[in-house]
């Protein structure tokens, strides 16, 4: 068609020419290069040509589909760049520990948004709705056990990346900021599971939580202010739990999923950092540096 | 780190980069399959150990003591080594602030360009200590225990007394023998030998803040109130 623009041209049969000079066991691409198959039948040989066209169609499509993102977007090279980026020689599974809590908050956040449908946030009405939870909706406690063990899992990995990020020096040059950021996640996630804890407003939450607030009352200068600010007044009543929810559910999801991004930033900007007992050698060959 | 050493740490690590694999799909595959292991986890420890929810929250409770989760339980721990109330508030806010602070500012504080753990000894050595230290007082914590439990072994006439006080909540600010919370109550293991029984009584009914008073127990279950006054009266040390 030789009236479409370069471009949009269709590159079928050149293109298949080029990339298979001898062709494979099956024959060519397209039925017209099959001479040498006199047994089979003219139904056969159409019914090959057209597998062959549903595979290319196959690739093509999403093939377009992305092409057609990427001239409106621009993003093609930072998604190539992103997802081609080489990772340092030696990485290894302890690597994997940032992911992995990246993965238990998104599992978290997926239960809660499954539980913040049926859970109502009045002093009255929170204990019987999360019994509601548990009793009758379908697959609530499976959820409702989901999010509370998901916590303790998410307090597990995140404390054992910041301990592989320690080991391994990881905190230094040029990754401090990273760090900063990362310390400020493991404190966010520290005080979701210390607001979420009082949601079920059983005795076991509440009691915990007066005790939280008269710890933090126990502060120097601040303690006090900070306490009515945490129970909303200077006693335990309705205005706490519904500032409990509001900090659990806007508040710092909101924050940990801002820093997330910016601590994911920084990892494939900067690249991870290779184990510390690995050293480089130096390739006397190695003219053309490639990054 | 000086220019010079950034320089070279940025040199190596460019070669150790070029050496390495693609991020898709090896660092993924790992990434997927860490990903797949936390989720069954979850939902292995959802299944297993389920989701219980206590009685509801009843603010007027003077007895409930209640425990935080398992990963506070190392601030908690802290609270009960300080023991004079005007440094309380060290181990309640002034510790951890401090320890976070450090955190935060540990690439600052730490400048040594070695990466290596054996050749960077003293963080090292800081770091292994203050997992171990957390560690032991999380199990401290664990411990602890629910405070409904009296393990000090009293004779036969004494038994009901002691399970009044065991689920009076006293062990919450009280110790007696190996349980309960060393404060902000006083250590009641000998209080037999420092107090008359009248006295103890009296302390019950009239005590000084913040310990709640128990004259609703005399009123309503006098026989338990004087088992628990004999208890604890019968409580003269090892």
């Amino acid at each position: 068609m030789k009236l479409l623009p370069g471009p949009l041209r269709r590159r079928g049969n050149k293109d298949d020419d080029e990339k298979k000079p001898n062709g494979n066991g099956n024959g060519a691409t397209t039925a017209l290069r099959r001479p040498n198959a006199p047994d089979e039948t003219a139904k056969e040989r159409e019914k090959e040509a057209g597998r062959e066209r549903l595979k290319k169609t196959a690739v093509e499509v999403p093939v377009a589909a992305l092409g057609w993102v990427d001239e409106r977007t621009g993003g093609g090279p930072f998604l190539r760049g992103f997802l081609f980026r080489k990772v340092p020689k030696g990485t290894n599974w302890y690597y994997t520990l940032g992911s992995a809590t990246m993965f238990a908050f998104l599992s978290q956040a997926v239960t809660g948004i499954f539980l913040a449908m049926y859970y109502r946030p009045s002093a009255t009405e929170a204990y019987a709705s999360v019994q509601h939870i548990n009793d009758e909706v379908f697959l609530g406690l499976l959820v409702r056990g989901m999010h509370k063990w998901g916590a303790t899992v998410m307090v597990i990995l995140i404390f054992l990346h910041m301990g592989r990020t320690f080991f391994f020096g990881a905190y230094k040059y040029p990754r401090e900021l990273n760090w900063i950021i990362g310390v400020v996640l493991l404190i966010l996630t520290m005080v979701m599971a210390l607001t979420g804890y009082l949601l079920p407003f059983d005795q076991r939450s509440f009691w915990a939580t007066v005790v939280a607030a008269n710890i933090t009352g126990t502060g120097p200068i601040m303690g006090p202010y900070l306490a009515d600010f945490l129970r909303g007044g200077a006693e335990f009543g309705a205005t706490t739990l519904s500032r409990f929810y509001a900090i659990h559910m806007l508040l710092i999801p909101g924050l940990i999923a801002a820093l997330i991004g910016a601590h994911l930033f920084l990892v494939a900007k900067l690249g991870t950092t290779a184990p510390p007992w690995l050293k480089a050698e130096k390739a006397r060959d190695l003219s053309q540096e490639e990054i | 780190m000086n220019n010079r050493e950034k320089e070279r740490y940025l040199r190596e690590y460019s070669i150790l980069k070029s050496q390495g694999k693609p991020f898709f799909p090896y660092a993924i595959l790992k990434d997927s399959v860490m990903a797949i292991i936390t989720l069954v986890v979850i939902i292995l420890m959802a299944l297993i150990l389920g989701a219980e929810l206590g009685p509801k929250a009843d603010p007027t409770t003077t007895t409930y003591t209640p425990r935080p989760e398992w990963y506070f339980f190392f601030l908690f721990e802290l609270l009960r080594v300080v023991k004079p109330p005007a440094l309380v508030f060290l181990a309640t806010v002034g510790i951890p602030t401090v320890c976070m602070v450090l955190l935060i500012l540990l690439p600052f504080i730490d400048r040594n360009p070695e990466r290596h753990p054996l050749k960077r000894p003293i963080a090292t050595f800081t770091g292994i200590t203050i997992i171990i230290a957390m560690a032991y007082l999380t199990l401290e914590g664990a411990l602890a225990g629910p405070p409904t439990a009296i393990d000090l072994k009293t004779t036969a006439q004494y038994e009901r007394g002691k399970n009044v006080a065991a689920s009076s909540g006293c062990l919450g600010c009280h110790r007696i023998g190996e349980n309960g919370n060393s404060g902000p109550g006083p250590d009641l293991t000998d209080i037999g030998s420092q107090l008359q029984k009248e006295a103890i009584a009296r302390t019950l009914i009239n005590p000084t803040a913040p310990m709640p008073s128990f004259s609703k127990l005399r009123e309503s279950n006098p026989k338990q109130f004087n088992e628990l006054v004999n208890y604890l009266g019968s409580l003269k040390g090892e």
